[in-house]
């Protein structure tokens, strides 16, 4: 590596890592003006994208709007290929997050044609009509064009305490701790939740209460309390988490969440049965 | 940053189209529950004129009868009521756990119902006032 420096005609101070970064820059500006010039083939049928940008750093991006993109269609098409074509091919700036394309790390939940799914689960052929609308989900703040701020819908995870905590381990130190088949079925479908936050979003007594857990943190609460592992002192305590006053108690069974989540977790079901549970464990006869 | 600020037609109820049968069924009950509410009320406004004689409640009766608007009210009061009947009984299966799969088809099942015997109400309600 050269620690010398060259002066060019002007005097500026240039070493030749500044050249090559001048060059790539005018090379990737080049290629740019080229994609943005050329007609597009969009082939016999293309796919109409309508989505929500936003950019509150940038002066002229700061109001909500949104922008179409025309992408050439494939078989198999995703949503979120669509989207990865429309910012790979139009604008770098398109913002959305996504990570395994297969529906399990939950980073890309979107609301697509008006309701809450994951970008890379839904096919653009099984959409009805002719634009795909993508929007940021409802009910949370917008950091940027399709990126929302996830952190109250974590906040609310970590409070219901979402890791297995017993009272109650084997003897040995290295001796497993067996969950019987029956237990293991039961908890089956909560153990699904990849913590997309899709149904916290449609949920609409979560987005009018922000106190309320909403259905993942709920649901998340069933998988442990019904686990038989932890036994009956932690149980308890999982049940107050469950029955105060922000918990379960608030659901009004709208099922939207069941209806949006992408794991066919029956959300509303797990919520309706922590709160017979938590009325059982209040009853008293004397 | 995040910024909050109002995203129009993403959030408010402009998107009626796309709410769900158990959305509906919930704004449905709310609704039909707060009407009930209202009718005690009048109802027991009517009921409180015996206070003032058997005459004066018996005119007040006849009187409201005798409006072809109370006649077309009051079939909406018996759908009101039989929709909240129904729905409340879809509701309490559904906090017992039972049927969770068919609560679309409990909701709409409750509209159909609910619907036949309006239906069926309006000749009672209507005789004698057109």
């Amino acid at each position: 590596m050269s620690t010398q420096h060259e002066h060019t005609d002007d005097g500026e101070p240039e070493t030749p890592g500044d050249r090559r970064r001048a060059e790539k820059a005018a090379r990737a500006a080049e290629r740019e003006q080229e994609a943005a010039d050329a007609e597009p083939d969009l082939g016999d049928d293309a796919v109409t994208l309508k989505v929500f940008r936003y950019d509150p750093e940038v002066e002229a991006k700061a109001e909500p709007r949104f922008d179409t993109f025309r992408i050439p269609f494939e078989k198999g098409m995703t949503v979120l290929d669509a989207l990865i074509a429309a910012r790979d091919t139009y604008d770098s700036s398109l913002t959305f997050r996504h990570s395994c394309r297969q529906a399990v790390c939950g980073s890309d939940a979107l609301f697509i044609n008006g309701r809450q799914r994951l970008g890379c689960q839904t096919q653009i052929a099984d959409l009805e009509g002719d634009v795909v609308r993508v929007e940021p989900l409802p009910h949370q703040d917008v950091v940027k064009d399709l990126v929302v701020d996830m952190e109250h819908f974590y906040d609310q995870m970590e409070a219901v305490e979402p890791y297995f905590q017993t009272d109650e381990t084997p003897d040995d130190d290295l001796e497993e701790q067996f969950q019987t088949p029956e237990n293991r079925e039961k908890i089956k479908m909560s153990t699904r939740c990849i913590w997309c936050g899709a149904c916290m979003s449609s949920c609409n007594i979560a987005a009018g209460d922000n106190a309320y857990l909403g259905p993942a943190a709920i649901n998340k609460a069933y998988r442990f309390a019904m686990d038989e592992r932890e036994g009956e002192n932690m149980k308890e305590h999982r049940m107050e988490l469950i029955e105060q006053e922000n918990g379960v108690w608030r659901c009004q069974t709208q099922f939207s969440c069941t209806n949006v989540c992408p794991k066919d977790i029956p959300l509303t079901e797990h919520i309706q049965e922590l709160k017979r549970e938590a009325v059982k464990s209040n009853l008293k006869f004397w | 940053m995040s910024q909050s600020y109002d995203r129009g037609t993403v959030e408010d109820f402009g998107r009626w189209r796309s709410f769900t049968a158990g959305m509906w069924a919930w704004i449905f009950h709310k609704f039909t529950g707060w009407v009930l509410i209202g009718y005690l009320f009048t109802h027991i406004a009517v009921l409180s004129t015996a206070l003032a004689g058997e005459t004066a409640y018996e005119n007040t009766i006849v009187g409201l009868e005798g409006l072809a608007i109370v006649r077309l009210l009051e079939v909406g009061l018996l759908a009101v009521a039989v929709f909240h009947i129904l729905n409340g009984v879809r509701l309490l299966f559904i906090d017992l756990g039972k049927g969770l799969e068919a609560q679309e088809e409990s909701f709409y099942a409750s509209l159909v119902l609910t619907g036949a015997i309006t239906v069926a109400s309006v000749p009672t309600f209507i005789s004698g006032v057109f």
